[in-house]
Protein backbone atom coordinates (compact mmCIF):
# COMPACT_ATOMS: atom_id res chain seq x y z
CA UNK A 1 0.00 0.00 0.00
CA UNK A 2 1.49 3.48 -1.03
CA UNK A 3 1.66 6.27 1.82
CA UNK A 4 -0.75 9.20 1.05
CA UNK A 5 0.77 11.01 3.62
CA UNK A 6 4.23 11.64 4.87
CA UNK A 7 5.69 13.91 7.38
CA UNK A 8 8.81 14.19 8.48
CA UNK A 9 10.50 16.25 11.09
CA UNK A 10 8.18 18.91 10.51
CA UNK A 11 8.36 22.19 12.47
CA UNK A 12 6.76 25.79 12.63
CA UNK A 13 7.22 28.77 14.69
CA UNK A 14 5.40 32.13 13.46
CA UNK A 15 6.54 35.33 13.44
CA UNK A 16 5.46 36.10 17.47
CA UNK A 17 7.71 32.77 18.12
CA UNK A 18 5.17 30.44 19.00
CA UNK A 19 6.07 27.14 18.21
CA UNK A 20 3.08 25.42 17.19
CA UNK A 21 4.59 22.25 15.60
CA UNK A 22 8.05 20.55 17.49
CA UNK A 23 9.31 18.66 14.62
CA UNK A 24 5.99 16.26 14.25
CA UNK A 25 6.46 12.91 12.28
CA UNK A 26 3.27 11.48 10.71
CA UNK A 27 2.19 8.73 8.14
CA UNK A 28 -1.54 7.97 6.72
CA UNK A 29 -1.52 4.82 4.20
CA UNK A 30 -3.53 5.25 0.87
CA UNK A 31 -7.03 4.61 1.37
CA UNK A 32 -7.15 4.92 5.21
CA UNK A 33 -9.95 7.14 7.46
CA UNK A 34 -7.14 8.88 9.66
CA UNK A 35 -7.79 11.12 12.80
CA UNK A 36 -5.87 13.63 13.86
CA UNK A 37 -6.52 14.87 17.58
CA UNK A 38 -5.94 17.30 19.46
CA UNK A 39 -7.27 20.34 21.73
CA UNK A 40 -7.29 23.78 20.61
CA UNK A 41 -3.46 24.89 20.02
CA UNK A 42 -2.60 21.43 19.41
CA UNK A 43 -1.12 22.53 16.23
CA UNK A 44 -4.08 20.49 14.09
CA UNK A 45 -5.05 23.51 11.49
CA UNK A 46 -1.06 24.23 11.42
CA UNK A 47 0.08 21.01 10.46
CA UNK A 48 -3.10 20.50 7.98
CA UNK A 49 -2.42 24.10 6.53
CA UNK A 50 1.43 23.15 5.49
CA UNK A 51 0.25 20.27 4.27
CA UNK A 52 -2.55 22.20 1.80
CA UNK A 53 -0.04 25.14 1.11
CA UNK A 54 -1.83 27.76 3.17
CA UNK A 55 1.33 28.12 5.58
CA UNK A 56 5.21 28.14 5.19
CA UNK A 57 6.70 25.46 7.05
CA UNK A 58 9.51 26.10 9.11
CA UNK A 59 11.57 23.31 8.88
CA UNK A 60 11.13 19.37 7.77
CA UNK A 61 9.47 17.32 4.66
CA UNK A 62 6.31 16.82 3.55
CA UNK A 63 5.67 13.90 1.06
CA UNK A 64 1.76 13.07 -0.82
CA UNK A 65 1.62 9.94 -2.77
CA UNK A 66 5.32 10.19 -3.31
CA UNK A 67 5.65 13.61 -4.07
CA UNK A 68 8.00 15.96 -2.14
CA UNK A 69 5.93 19.22 -1.34
CA UNK A 70 9.21 21.36 -2.04
CA UNK A 71 9.65 20.35 -5.49
CA UNK A 72 5.75 19.19 -6.54
CA UNK A 73 3.78 22.06 -4.64
CA UNK A 74 0.86 22.18 -7.42
CA UNK A 75 1.10 18.37 -8.10
CA UNK A 76 0.14 17.64 -4.65
CA UNK A 77 -2.10 20.34 -4.58
CA UNK A 78 -4.08 18.81 -7.49
CA UNK A 79 -4.40 15.42 -5.24
CA UNK A 80 -5.66 17.16 -2.08
CA UNK A 81 -9.41 18.57 -1.42
CA UNK A 82 -9.35 20.86 1.66
CA UNK A 83 -12.49 21.53 4.19
CA UNK A 84 -11.28 23.76 6.42
CA UNK A 85 -12.21 24.90 9.91
CA UNK A 86 -13.08 28.61 9.14
CA UNK A 87 -15.01 29.65 6.79
CA UNK A 88 -13.17 30.80 3.78
CA UNK A 89 -15.84 31.79 0.64
CA UNK A 90 -16.65 35.19 -0.85
CA UNK A 91 -19.98 35.89 1.35
CA UNK A 92 -21.39 36.91 -1.28
CA UNK A 93 -20.92 34.66 -4.11
CA UNK A 94 -23.92 32.35 -5.08
CA UNK A 95 -23.61 28.66 -3.65
CA UNK A 96 -22.58 27.01 -7.29
CA UNK A 97 -19.98 29.25 -8.67
CA UNK A 98 -18.16 29.23 -5.18
CA UNK A 99 -18.10 25.57 -6.68
CA UNK A 100 -17.56 26.26 -10.12
CA UNK A 101 -15.14 28.90 -9.41
CA UNK A 102 -13.40 26.51 -7.19
CA UNK A 103 -12.72 24.22 -9.69
CA UNK A 104 -11.88 26.41 -12.07
CA UNK A 105 -8.52 27.22 -10.15
CA UNK A 106 -7.97 23.27 -10.37
CA UNK A 107 -7.75 24.17 -14.56
CA UNK A 108 -11.76 22.72 -14.80
CA UNK A 109 -13.36 23.83 -17.43
CA UNK A 110 -17.11 25.88 -16.35
CA UNK A 111 -18.60 23.05 -18.60
CA UNK A 112 -17.13 20.10 -17.10
CA UNK A 113 -17.49 21.50 -13.28
CA UNK A 114 -21.19 22.05 -13.56
CA UNK A 115 -22.32 18.31 -13.61
CA UNK A 116 -20.03 17.48 -10.65
CA UNK A 117 -21.52 20.90 -9.08
CA UNK A 118 -24.96 19.44 -9.48
CA UNK A 119 -23.68 16.33 -8.10
CA UNK A 120 -22.18 17.70 -5.43
CA UNK A 121 -24.90 19.96 -4.08
CA UNK A 122 -27.64 17.82 -4.51
CA UNK A 123 -25.70 15.63 -1.99
CA UNK A 124 -25.12 18.10 0.03
CA UNK A 125 -29.03 18.93 0.06
CA UNK A 126 -28.21 22.20 -1.31
CA UNK A 127 -29.06 21.92 -4.78
CA UNK A 128 -32.18 24.36 -4.09
CA UNK A 129 -30.18 26.85 -2.42
CA UNK A 130 -27.27 26.90 -5.39
CA UNK A 131 -28.54 30.31 -6.64
CA UNK A 132 -28.54 32.13 -2.94
CA UNK A 133 -25.27 33.88 -2.43
CA UNK A 134 -23.04 32.26 0.52
CA UNK A 135 -23.98 34.84 3.47
CA UNK A 136 -27.43 33.97 3.28
CA UNK A 137 -26.85 29.67 4.37
CA UNK A 138 -26.94 28.77 7.80
CA UNK A 139 -23.59 27.41 9.56
CA UNK A 140 -24.50 23.67 8.70
CA UNK A 141 -25.38 24.55 5.45
CA UNK A 142 -22.41 26.50 5.00
CA UNK A 143 -20.25 23.62 6.01
CA UNK A 144 -21.87 21.54 3.61
CA UNK A 145 -20.72 23.73 1.30
CA UNK A 146 -17.15 24.01 2.27
CA UNK A 147 -17.42 19.94 2.02
CA UNK A 148 -18.84 20.14 -1.75
CA UNK A 149 -16.34 22.60 -2.74
CA UNK A 150 -13.43 20.24 -1.13
CA UNK A 151 -14.74 17.21 -3.40
CA UNK A 152 -15.51 19.17 -7.03
CA UNK A 153 -12.29 18.36 -8.66
CA UNK A 154 -12.57 14.76 -7.20
CA UNK A 155 -9.14 14.64 -5.07
CA UNK A 156 -7.66 11.86 -3.57
CA UNK A 157 -6.89 12.57 -0.22
CA UNK A 158 -9.75 14.37 1.51
CA UNK A 159 -8.81 16.71 4.81
CA UNK A 160 -11.24 17.68 6.84
CA UNK A 161 -10.72 20.30 9.62
CA UNK A 162 -13.77 19.76 12.18
CA UNK A 163 -16.16 19.17 9.21
CA UNK A 164 -19.06 18.98 11.64
CA UNK A 165 -18.93 21.42 14.06
CA UNK A 166 -22.28 23.28 14.17
CA UNK A 167 -24.06 20.83 11.89
CA UNK A 168 -27.32 19.23 13.70
CA UNK A 169 -27.22 15.58 14.45
CA UNK A 170 -29.14 14.24 11.62
CA UNK A 171 -27.41 16.32 8.69
CA UNK A 172 -23.97 14.93 11.02
CA UNK A 173 -24.86 11.66 10.55
CA UNK A 174 -25.85 11.90 7.13
CA UNK A 175 -22.38 13.76 6.78
CA UNK A 176 -20.92 10.61 8.16
CA UNK A 177 -22.10 7.97 5.76
CA UNK A 178 -21.40 10.02 2.73
CA UNK A 179 -17.68 10.13 4.01
CA UNK A 180 -18.18 6.16 4.74
CA UNK A 181 -18.95 6.00 1.52
CA UNK A 182 -16.37 7.54 -0.57
CA UNK A 183 -13.67 6.37 1.90
CA UNK A 184 -15.31 2.60 0.65
CA UNK A 185 -14.34 4.01 -2.84
CA UNK A 186 -10.58 4.56 -2.04
CA UNK A 187 -10.41 7.98 -0.94
CA UNK A 188 -7.81 8.96 1.72
CA UNK A 189 -9.73 11.18 4.60
CA UNK A 190 -8.17 12.97 6.96
CA UNK A 191 -9.87 13.96 9.88
CA UNK A 192 -9.44 16.59 12.90
CA UNK A 193 -12.31 16.75 14.95
CA UNK A 194 -13.45 17.96 18.66
CA UNK A 195 -16.29 15.09 18.34
CA UNK A 196 -14.24 11.71 19.45
CA UNK A 197 -16.90 9.66 18.91
CA UNK A 198 -17.11 11.15 15.21
CA UNK A 199 -13.19 9.98 15.40
CA UNK A 200 -14.17 6.99 16.99
CA UNK A 201 -16.70 5.54 14.66
CA UNK A 202 -15.52 6.72 11.44
CA UNK A 203 -11.30 6.42 11.71
CA UNK A 204 -9.51 3.39 11.35
CA UNK A 205 -6.01 4.80 12.60
CA UNK A 206 -5.29 7.62 14.61
CA UNK A 207 -2.83 10.47 15.79
CA UNK A 208 -3.00 12.65 18.84
CA UNK A 209 -1.02 16.29 19.31
CA UNK A 210 -0.38 18.00 22.44
CA UNK A 211 0.86 21.39 22.42
CA UNK A 212 2.53 20.80 18.61
CA UNK A 213 4.07 16.87 19.53
CA UNK A 214 2.65 14.02 18.42
CA UNK A 215 1.58 11.95 21.76
CA UNK A 216 0.21 8.86 19.86
CA UNK A 217 0.04 6.93 16.53
CA UNK A 218 -1.56 4.13 16.53
CA UNK A 219 -4.78 2.14 15.02
CA UNK A 220 -7.96 2.77 16.65
CA UNK A 221 -8.12 -0.57 18.02
CA UNK A 222 -5.13 -0.76 19.72
CA UNK A 223 -5.71 2.70 21.25
CA UNK A 224 -9.48 1.93 22.42
CA UNK A 225 -7.27 -1.38 24.19
CA UNK A 226 -6.00 0.47 26.09
CA UNK A 227 -9.09 1.49 28.44
CA UNK A 228 -8.18 0.40 31.79
CA UNK A 229 -11.11 1.84 33.24
CA UNK A 230 -14.49 3.06 32.11
CA UNK A 231 -16.98 5.47 33.97
CA UNK A 232 -20.79 4.49 33.30
CA UNK A 233 -23.52 6.04 35.03
CA UNK A 234 -26.26 3.94 36.72
CA UNK A 235 -29.82 5.65 36.98
CA UNK A 236 -33.15 4.49 39.33
CA UNK A 237 -36.31 5.39 39.54
CA UNK A 238 -36.94 4.47 43.25
CA UNK A 239 -34.39 6.21 45.94
CA UNK A 240 -30.84 4.90 46.21
CA UNK A 241 -29.00 4.13 49.52
CA UNK A 242 -26.83 6.27 51.56
CA UNK A 243 -24.38 3.88 52.05
CA UNK A 244 -23.39 1.49 48.73
CA UNK A 245 -20.95 -0.79 49.53
CA UNK A 246 -18.27 -1.24 46.84
CA UNK A 247 -16.71 -4.27 45.68
CA UNK A 248 -14.29 -4.55 43.62
CA UNK A 249 -15.13 -1.67 41.75
CA UNK A 250 -15.47 2.00 42.96
CA UNK A 251 -18.97 4.02 43.12
CA UNK A 252 -20.20 7.13 43.81
CA UNK A 253 -23.85 8.54 44.63
CA UNK A 254 -24.19 11.77 42.00
CA UNK A 255 -27.89 12.31 43.30
CA UNK A 256 -30.73 10.33 45.02
CA UNK A 257 -31.52 8.38 41.29
CA UNK A 258 -28.06 8.30 39.79
CA UNK A 259 -24.84 6.07 40.39
CA UNK A 260 -21.21 6.88 38.79
CA UNK A 261 -19.30 3.27 38.76
CA UNK A 262 -15.88 2.84 37.68
CA UNK A 263 -14.81 -0.10 35.94
CA UNK A 264 -11.59 -1.64 36.27
CA UNK A 265 -10.74 -4.32 33.47
CA UNK A 266 -11.05 -7.09 36.50
CA UNK A 267 -14.82 -6.21 36.31
CA UNK A 268 -17.46 -6.35 33.98
CA UNK A 269 -21.24 -4.46 34.50
CA UNK A 270 -22.73 -7.79 34.88
CA UNK A 271 -20.81 -8.08 38.14
CA UNK A 272 -21.77 -4.50 38.97
CA UNK A 273 -25.62 -5.10 38.56
CA UNK A 274 -25.73 -8.31 40.30
CA UNK A 275 -23.29 -6.57 43.27
CA UNK A 276 -25.62 -3.48 43.44
CA UNK A 277 -28.78 -6.60 43.13
CA UNK A 278 -27.58 -8.00 46.36
CA UNK A 279 -27.48 -4.54 47.75
CA UNK A 280 -31.42 -3.64 46.91
CA UNK A 281 -30.18 -1.32 44.58
CA UNK A 282 -32.70 -1.70 41.18
CA UNK A 283 -30.60 -0.06 37.98
CA UNK A 284 -33.47 0.72 35.29
CA UNK A 285 -30.55 2.88 33.07
CA UNK A 286 -26.82 2.17 32.19
CA UNK A 287 -25.17 4.94 30.30
CA UNK A 288 -21.36 5.98 29.62
CA UNK A 289 -20.77 8.87 31.33
CA UNK A 290 -17.35 9.42 29.44
CA UNK A 291 -16.19 8.37 25.49
CA UNK A 292 -13.96 5.39 25.64
CA UNK A 293 -11.67 7.47 23.35
CA UNK A 294 -12.08 10.64 25.45
CA UNK A 295 -10.90 8.63 28.16
CA UNK A 296 -7.76 8.01 26.84
CA UNK A 297 -7.13 11.37 24.68
CA UNK A 298 -7.51 12.96 28.69
CA UNK A 299 -5.01 10.72 29.74
CA UNK A 300 -2.61 10.84 27.05
CA UNK A 301 -2.18 14.69 27.02
CA UNK A 302 -2.96 15.48 30.40
CA UNK A 303 -0.12 12.96 30.93
CA UNK A 304 2.42 15.00 28.81
CA UNK A 305 1.68 17.83 30.18
CA UNK A 306 2.03 16.24 33.85
CA UNK A 307 5.85 15.13 32.58
CA UNK A 308 6.86 18.56 31.11
CA UNK A 309 6.09 20.20 34.60
CA UNK B 1 -3.56 27.88 -16.25
CA UNK B 2 -5.47 29.94 -18.75
CA UNK B 3 -9.25 28.64 -17.28
CA UNK B 4 -7.14 29.62 -13.71
CA UNK B 5 -7.07 33.00 -15.24
CA UNK B 6 -10.00 33.15 -16.75
CA UNK B 7 -11.71 31.99 -13.72
CA UNK B 8 -10.06 35.04 -11.59
CA UNK B 9 -10.60 37.71 -13.55
CA UNK B 10 -14.52 36.76 -14.72
CA UNK B 11 -14.72 36.51 -10.58
CA UNK B 12 -12.82 40.11 -10.53
CA UNK B 13 -15.21 41.70 -13.09
CA UNK B 14 -18.27 40.34 -11.80
CA UNK B 15 -17.42 41.53 -7.67
CA UNK B 16 -16.96 45.10 -9.63
CA UNK B 17 -19.83 44.79 -11.87
CA UNK B 18 -22.36 43.68 -9.14
CA UNK B 19 -21.60 46.92 -7.14
CA UNK B 20 -21.73 49.25 -10.17
CA UNK B 21 -23.76 51.96 -7.72
CA UNK B 22 -19.98 51.87 -6.03
CA UNK B 23 -17.66 51.11 -8.71
CA UNK B 24 -18.65 52.74 -12.18
CA UNK B 25 -21.22 55.55 -11.13
CA UNK B 26 -19.21 57.82 -8.75
CA UNK B 27 -16.19 58.71 -11.38
CA UNK B 28 -19.01 59.97 -14.02
CA UNK B 29 -20.73 62.48 -11.10
CA UNK B 30 -17.32 63.42 -10.38
CA UNK B 31 -16.21 63.87 -13.95
CA UNK B 32 -19.32 66.09 -14.58
CA UNK B 33 -18.36 67.49 -11.32
CA UNK B 34 -14.76 68.55 -12.45
CA UNK B 35 -15.86 69.86 -15.86
CA UNK B 36 -18.54 71.85 -14.61
CA UNK B 37 -16.08 73.77 -11.87
CA UNK B 38 -12.66 73.34 -13.46
CA UNK B 39 -13.48 73.29 -16.95
CA UNK B 40 -16.72 75.60 -17.26
CA UNK B 41 -16.64 78.05 -14.17
CA UNK B 42 -12.99 78.53 -13.98
CA UNK B 43 -11.84 77.76 -17.54
CA UNK B 44 -13.10 80.45 -19.09
CA UNK B 45 -10.90 83.04 -16.92
CA UNK B 46 -7.63 80.58 -17.31
CA UNK B 47 -8.20 80.53 -20.70
CA UNK B 48 -6.10 78.50 -22.65
CA UNK B 49 -2.85 75.85 -21.75
CA UNK B 50 -0.03 74.76 -24.07
CA UNK B 51 -2.68 76.55 -26.71
CA UNK B 52 -5.58 74.45 -25.95
CA UNK B 53 -8.51 75.63 -24.52
CA UNK B 54 -8.66 74.78 -20.61
CA UNK B 55 -11.71 72.58 -20.46
CA UNK B 56 -10.63 70.13 -23.19
CA UNK B 57 -6.91 70.86 -21.69
CA UNK B 58 -8.44 69.00 -18.36
CA UNK B 59 -9.77 66.39 -20.08
CA UNK B 60 -7.33 63.85 -20.45
CA UNK B 61 -6.15 64.60 -17.03
CA UNK B 62 -10.13 63.66 -15.69
CA UNK B 63 -9.99 60.37 -17.20
CA UNK B 64 -6.66 59.23 -15.86
CA UNK B 65 -7.53 60.03 -12.58
CA UNK B 66 -10.08 57.96 -12.82
CA UNK B 67 -7.89 55.20 -14.39
CA UNK B 68 -5.92 55.68 -11.84
CA UNK B 69 -8.11 55.83 -8.44
CA UNK B 70 -10.29 52.71 -9.93
CA UNK B 71 -7.24 50.14 -10.94
CA UNK B 72 -5.65 50.70 -7.54
CA UNK B 73 -8.54 50.59 -5.63
CA UNK B 74 -9.92 47.27 -7.41
CA UNK B 75 -6.88 45.43 -6.56
CA UNK B 76 -6.34 47.05 -3.06
CA UNK B 77 -10.07 46.17 -2.13
CA UNK B 78 -10.43 42.73 -4.05
CA UNK B 79 -7.18 41.55 -2.44
CA UNK B 80 -7.85 42.86 0.74
CA UNK B 81 -11.13 41.72 1.28
CA UNK B 82 -10.02 38.23 0.18
CA UNK B 83 -7.45 37.86 2.62
CA UNK B 84 -9.82 39.32 5.55
CA UNK B 85 -12.73 36.94 4.61
CA UNK B 86 -9.93 34.05 3.92
CA UNK B 87 -11.59 33.58 0.20
CA UNK B 88 -7.54 33.50 -0.85
CA UNK B 89 -7.18 30.54 0.26
CA UNK B 90 -9.85 29.03 -2.56
CA UNK B 91 -6.75 30.11 -4.40
CA UNK B 92 -4.19 29.04 -2.54
CA UNK B 93 -4.70 25.58 -1.98
CA UNK B 94 -5.07 25.07 -6.07
CA UNK B 95 -2.47 24.51 -8.30
CA UNK B 96 -2.32 28.08 -9.77
CA UNK B 97 1.10 29.55 -10.27
CA UNK B 98 1.44 32.47 -8.42
CA UNK B 99 2.10 34.54 -11.52
CA UNK B 100 -1.45 33.81 -12.59
CA UNK B 101 -3.10 34.50 -9.47
CA UNK B 102 -0.70 38.25 -10.04
CA UNK B 103 -1.62 38.50 -13.77
CA UNK B 104 -5.72 37.50 -12.89
CA UNK B 105 -5.95 40.53 -9.96
CA UNK B 106 -3.85 43.12 -12.18
CA UNK B 107 -6.15 42.43 -15.30
CA UNK B 108 -9.25 43.03 -12.95
CA UNK B 109 -7.46 46.09 -12.06
CA UNK B 110 -7.28 46.92 -15.59
CA UNK B 111 -10.48 46.07 -17.16
CA UNK B 112 -12.12 48.21 -14.59
CA UNK B 113 -9.70 51.11 -15.26
CA UNK B 114 -10.76 50.76 -18.98
CA UNK B 115 -14.61 50.31 -18.25
CA UNK B 116 -14.47 53.72 -16.02
CA UNK B 117 -12.28 55.54 -18.49
CA UNK B 118 -14.42 54.29 -21.46
CA UNK B 119 -17.79 55.68 -19.04
CA UNK B 120 -15.54 58.79 -18.35
CA UNK B 121 -15.06 59.82 -21.91
CA UNK B 122 -18.46 59.10 -22.96
CA UNK B 123 -19.46 61.71 -20.73
CA UNK B 124 -17.59 63.94 -21.39
CA UNK B 125 -18.14 63.74 -24.86
CA UNK B 126 -21.56 65.21 -23.75
CA UNK B 127 -19.92 68.29 -22.86
CA UNK B 128 -17.37 68.75 -24.81
CA UNK B 129 -16.04 68.19 -28.10
CA UNK B 130 -13.29 64.94 -27.80
CA UNK B 131 -10.86 64.02 -30.68
CA UNK B 132 -8.08 61.70 -30.17
CA UNK B 133 -4.84 62.42 -32.07
CA UNK B 134 -3.05 59.26 -31.36
CA UNK B 135 -5.23 56.16 -30.57
CA UNK B 136 -1.87 53.78 -30.13
CA UNK B 137 -0.37 56.60 -27.43
CA UNK B 138 -3.29 57.02 -26.05
CA UNK B 139 -3.99 53.07 -25.50
CA UNK B 140 -0.68 52.30 -24.59
CA UNK B 141 -0.77 55.42 -21.49
CA UNK B 142 -3.69 54.13 -20.70
CA UNK B 143 -2.29 50.36 -20.66
CA UNK B 144 0.73 50.91 -18.73
CA UNK B 145 -1.03 52.96 -15.85
CA UNK B 146 -3.44 50.62 -15.07
CA UNK B 147 -1.14 48.02 -14.67
CA UNK B 148 1.48 50.00 -12.63
CA UNK B 149 -1.46 51.17 -10.41
CA UNK B 150 -2.93 47.73 -9.87
CA UNK B 151 0.15 46.64 -8.84
CA UNK B 152 0.55 49.20 -6.48
CA UNK B 153 -2.58 48.62 -5.50
CA UNK B 154 -1.76 44.80 -4.99
CA UNK B 155 1.44 45.40 -3.03
CA UNK B 156 -0.91 47.59 -0.55
CA UNK B 157 -3.31 44.99 0.03
CA UNK B 158 -0.45 42.36 0.60
CA UNK B 159 1.02 44.69 3.54
CA UNK B 160 -2.48 45.78 4.65
CA UNK B 161 -4.23 44.82 8.03
CA UNK B 162 -7.31 46.53 8.72
CA UNK B 163 -9.37 48.68 6.16
CA UNK B 164 -7.51 52.14 7.56
CA UNK B 165 -3.88 50.53 5.80
CA UNK B 166 -6.14 50.28 2.41
CA UNK B 167 -7.55 53.98 2.66
CA UNK B 168 -4.14 55.40 3.68
CA UNK B 169 -1.94 55.24 0.58
CA UNK B 170 -4.71 56.28 -1.97
CA UNK B 171 -5.66 59.71 0.45
CA UNK B 172 -2.01 60.88 2.00
CA UNK B 173 0.05 59.05 -1.01
CA UNK B 174 -2.01 58.77 -4.46
CA UNK B 175 -4.22 61.87 -4.06
CA UNK B 176 -1.11 64.51 -3.77
CA UNK B 177 1.08 62.95 -6.67
CA UNK B 178 -2.35 62.65 -8.71
CA UNK B 179 -2.62 66.38 -8.28
CA UNK B 180 0.94 67.37 -8.14
CA UNK B 181 1.48 65.47 -11.69
CA UNK B 182 0.50 67.90 -14.25
CA UNK B 183 -3.37 66.77 -13.94
CA UNK B 184 -4.88 70.44 -14.16
CA UNK B 185 -1.76 72.10 -15.67
CA UNK B 186 1.24 72.31 -17.46
CA UNK B 187 4.39 71.92 -15.11
CA UNK B 188 5.55 74.74 -17.76
CA UNK B 189 4.34 77.44 -15.84
CA UNK B 190 6.03 75.98 -12.88
CA UNK B 191 9.18 77.65 -11.08
CA UNK B 192 12.32 75.27 -12.55
CA UNK B 193 12.45 73.85 -8.74
CA UNK B 194 8.97 72.61 -8.80
CA UNK B 195 9.46 71.49 -12.71
CA UNK B 196 12.60 68.88 -11.47
CA UNK B 197 10.43 67.80 -8.58
CA UNK B 198 7.67 67.09 -10.96
CA UNK B 199 9.75 64.76 -12.69
CA UNK B 200 10.00 62.35 -9.82
CA UNK B 201 6.83 61.50 -10.24
CA UNK B 202 5.58 59.22 -12.35
CA UNK B 203 2.09 60.33 -12.89
CA UNK B 204 3.49 63.55 -14.74
CA UNK B 205 4.72 60.77 -17.45
CA UNK B 206 1.69 59.61 -17.30
CA UNK B 207 -0.71 62.80 -17.79
CA UNK B 208 1.86 64.17 -20.59
CA UNK B 209 1.45 61.46 -22.93
CA UNK B 210 -1.82 60.50 -22.44
CA UNK B 211 -2.33 64.31 -23.25
CA UNK B 212 0.27 63.84 -26.43
CA UNK B 213 -2.23 61.34 -27.37
CA UNK B 214 -5.36 63.20 -27.16
CA UNK B 215 -3.87 66.49 -28.66
CA UNK B 216 -0.21 65.99 -30.10
CA UNK B 217 1.49 68.59 -27.38
CA UNK B 218 3.47 67.32 -24.29
CA UNK B 219 6.39 69.05 -22.43
CA UNK B 220 8.62 65.76 -22.79
CA UNK B 221 9.25 63.34 -25.42
CA UNK B 222 7.19 60.36 -25.53
CA UNK B 223 9.72 57.54 -25.46
CA UNK B 224 11.25 58.59 -22.24
CA UNK B 225 7.83 58.94 -20.27
CA UNK B 226 7.18 55.49 -21.98
CA UNK B 227 10.64 54.38 -20.71
CA UNK B 228 10.03 55.95 -16.86
CA UNK B 229 6.75 53.85 -16.78
CA UNK B 230 7.89 50.01 -18.21
CA UNK B 231 10.70 50.12 -15.45
CA UNK B 232 8.42 51.29 -12.64
CA UNK B 233 5.89 49.03 -13.55
CA UNK B 234 8.61 45.95 -14.42
CA UNK B 235 9.55 46.77 -10.69
CA UNK B 236 6.44 47.14 -9.06
CA UNK B 237 5.91 43.60 -10.69
CA UNK B 238 8.87 41.67 -9.11
CA UNK B 239 8.11 42.79 -5.86
CA UNK B 240 4.82 41.92 -6.16
CA UNK B 241 5.76 39.01 -7.68
CA UNK B 242 8.23 38.19 -4.64
CA UNK B 243 5.50 39.25 -1.83
CA UNK B 244 2.92 36.93 -3.21
CA UNK B 245 5.18 33.88 -3.52
CA UNK B 246 7.09 34.55 0.02
CA UNK B 247 3.55 34.82 1.31
CA UNK B 248 4.30 37.86 3.07
CA UNK B 249 1.34 38.28 5.27
CA UNK B 250 -0.81 35.40 3.90
CA UNK B 251 0.93 32.40 4.69
CA UNK B 252 2.83 33.30 7.39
Amino acid sequence: MQVALSIQGLQKTYANNTEALKSINLQVDEGDFFALLGGNGAGKTTAIGIVCGLLNKTAGNVCVLGLDQDTHGNDIKRLIGLMPQEFNFDPFEPIEEILINQAGYHGISRSASRAQAEILLKRMQLWDKRFDIAKSLSGGMKRRLMLARALIHQPKILILDEPTAGVDVKIRHSIWAYLKEINRDGMTIILTTHYLEEAESLCRNIAILNEGEVVEQTSMKKLLSKVTHQIIILESTSTLPEYIKEDGFECERLDDYSLQVVLGSDINITDVLQNLAKQNVSVDHVRSAQNRLETLFLHLTQKQQSEQS
Amino acid sequence: MWIAYKTIITKEVLRFSRIWVQTIFPPIITTSLYLLIFGGLMGERIGQMQGIDYLQYIIPGIILMTVITNSYSNTVMSFFLAKFNHSIEEVLVSPVPYWVILLGYISGGVVRGFVVGVCVFITVSLFVKVEIDSIWITLITFLLTAILFSLAGFINAIFAKSFDDVTIVPTFVLMPMTYLGGMFYSIDILPQFWQDVSKFNPIYYMVDSFRLGFFGVSSSDFLTSVSVLVVITFALAIIAFYLLKRGVSIKT
